[in-house]
């Protein structure tokens, strides 16, 4: 049976490249970059030239990137961290709708610490108005978090026009890139953003690489305290093997990130417009244009989102669900709801996310197993029956 | 797998899927806001459920519980049929993930649904409703802030968080009560 991986959100593979430059720093080099000795000098140099590397894929200095063990980890830190260190100016957060848990839920701890945020909506594709983001500014708003893509719809956001705003204000901002970085061009510096998340198992490099660009002169309170790591931001041990291999999927991504949109843009269009085509009640879901190269997303009436994975998988078709049952909390995903879907239609949700290896075969491979699936599960669907007998009478 | 071998038997060949267009009790229970809804259709026979079929939207686990539900029900007199508790179709099916429980408590109430609906029938002569909808108020959902489950009957208070929840008027999800706006679609609350 055919393989087709579409789960980019949740993983990408390890791209050959970072694998081997790893390999060394899961072997021989073993070395505690902190440690003065040569062993551990070697490891040091590694991981400053992955700092540098990951530097150059969004137009950063190597001394504003510092390691995270995750994605998640990068948002939290942002979020809490700049917060916190601007508290005295103001006590307020300005965050859109459809933000990751791993930026909403620190925005919760900290209104118990006695902050307050306010959340900007989303139009239908999932796009914040930035007029909506300096209406939403107060005097004493310290952050303004918003993401730089979706990864659940794939919708770009008009981050440059957010910033400018934010930046006329005086008002940081923060972005959240892990769906975007390395898969679309980021500059920090034309994007005029303060601080933004990105992590490496989505560019092709491994799980547990990630990082946070902080602006250089920009304060902000470690979320681990311990030793002088990270320019005493960040403490614990580096991750060697991680950080080397975020480096070199890093310095991959810049090298062929135009070819590969440019490959993977056509089979993208061609799943957005061939899936509604072959099966009725289909809505594409995000921007149909300002979204990510690799990202085509849709809600399927009538069904739920977990029959339709599971029986696709077992056409070795691999895709994720933001449908309520998917998630473990077994509730609708934020995203949608806040896009204006109603309940019934989010359950649906389907994402598929390309990878640099998909190739039109496997486009053609989902397009003949999606129908059928459809089929059999709106057979069962006590919806679609109430939809055919209102629609026969 | 998170599912076992017999969940995963009746998802990909459930048992007694569709409708009976003269059945004599329907039964429905959920919504789509938790993820799940359930119709029964049953036709009885001296006190016998003689055919029971399903329509299920659902994940994974709330098909495969309609389908043992459907098929531990089929040729039981009605008292029997009203004995098949929750626990005992989540057993039948060697067990659910335990965040997928609140699907095995739907299948056999939407079973219950529909015989107490051919019950009511009987004894109006006719004038009950076509539909007897058990209408498990967000059983099943979780509280938005710390993702813990809500047990039945407390959707407006989560213990873990101590706060008071309601539903949102504008997308019916459940979000923390006197809040500014809804968490999940960012709607103002209603003043």
């Amino acid at each position: 049976m055919r393989k087709a991986y579409f789960d980019h959100n949740a993983a990408t593979p390890l791209h050959p490249e970072a694998l081997k430059a790893m390999l060394p720093y899961l072997g021989e080099v073993y070395g505690n970059p902190q440690s003065l000795h040569s062993a551990g000098q070697q490891a040091l140099a590694a991981v400053e030239s992955a700092r540098e590397e990951v530097a150059r894929l969004v137009g950063a200095g190597a001394e504003e990137v510092y390691f995270t063990s995750s994605g998640s980890e990068a948002n939290n830190w942002a979020v809490k961290g700049l917060a916190q260190a601007y508290q005295a100016k103001g006590k307020h957060v300005v965050h859109s709708a459809v933000e990751h848990q791993s930026v909403l839920n620190p925005l919760k701890s900290l209104e118990k610490q006695g902050f307050t945020s306010t959340c900007v909506p989303v139009d239908g594709a999932g796009r914040v108005d930035p007029a909506d983001v300096e209406k939403a500014l107060q005097k004493d708003t310290v952050l303004v978090s918003v993401m730089t893509a979706n990864g659940e719809v794939g919708t770009l956001e008009p981050v440059a026009e957010i910033a400018a705003v934010c930046r006329a204000r005086g008002v940081l901002f923060h972005t959240d890139a892990v769906a975007a970085a390395g898969s679309v061009p980021i500059d920090v510096r034309a994007l005029g953003v303060d601080a933004l998340s990105l992590a490496g198992d989505q560019f092709y490099g491994p799980k547990g690489s990630a990082a946070l660009f902080v602006k250089k002169g920009t304060r902000i309170l470690p979320l681990i305290e311990g030793g002088i790591q990270e320019n005493g931001r960040r403490a614990g041990t580096e991750n060697v093997p991680a950080i080397v291999g975020l480096g070199r999927a890093a310095a991959v991504a810049r090298a062929e990130m135009e070819a590969r949109s440019a490959r993977l843009r056509p089979l993208r269009d061609l799943l957005i417009d061939e899936l509604p085509r072959r099966v009725d009640h289909v809505v594409l879901t995000g921007h149909r244009t300002e979204r990510l190269p690799h990202h085509a997303s849709f809600c399927v009436e009538f069904i739920e989102g977990e029959g339709m994975l599971l029986l696709l998988d077992m056409q070795g078709i691999s895709v994720s669900s933001g449908s309520a049952c998917t998630s473990k909390a077994l509730k609708a995903s934020h995203v949608l709801l806040a896009m204006g879907f109603d309940h019934a239609l989010a359950q649906g949700s389907l994402v598929f996310g390309l990878i640099d290896g998909t190739v039109r075969e496997d486009i053609d491979h989902v397009l003949g197993a999606f129908p059928p699936v459809i089929d059999r599960l709106r057979k069962m669907s006590p919806l679609y029956t109430q939809y055919l007998k209102e629609k026969g009478s | 797998m998170i599912y076992s071998d017999k969940v995963m038997d009746h998802f990909q060949n459930p048992r007694n899927v569709g409708t009976i267009a003269d059945a004599d009790g329907v039964g429905q229970v959920g919504n789509p806001v938790c993820g799940d809804m359930m119709t029964f259709y049953i036709k009885v026979q001296d006190d016998r459920l003689a055919d029971v079929k399903f329509q299920t939207f659902g994940c994974g686990a709330a098909i495969a519980v309609s389908s043992m539900v459907s098929e531990m029900a089929k040729g039981k007199s009605l008292d029997e049929a009203m004995k098949i508790t929750n626990s005992l179709v989540a057993e039948e099916l060697g067990g659910l993930p335990k965040n997928k429980m609140h699907c095995s408590n739907l299948g056999a109430d939407a079973l219950h649904a529909a015989i107490d609906n051919y019950k009511e029938r009987r004894k109006s002569g006719g004038q009950a409703a076509a539909v007897t909808v058990d209408d498990h108020e967000h059983e099943g959902c979780a509280c938005p802030y710390c993702e813990g489950a809500l047990e039945e009957g407390e959707a407006e208070y989560c213990k873990a968080c101590q706060i008071e929840l309601e539903e949102c008027p504008s997308c019916g999800g459940i979000t923390k009560k006197g809040a500014e706006a809804c968490i999940h679609c960012g709607a103002p609350a209603k003043k």
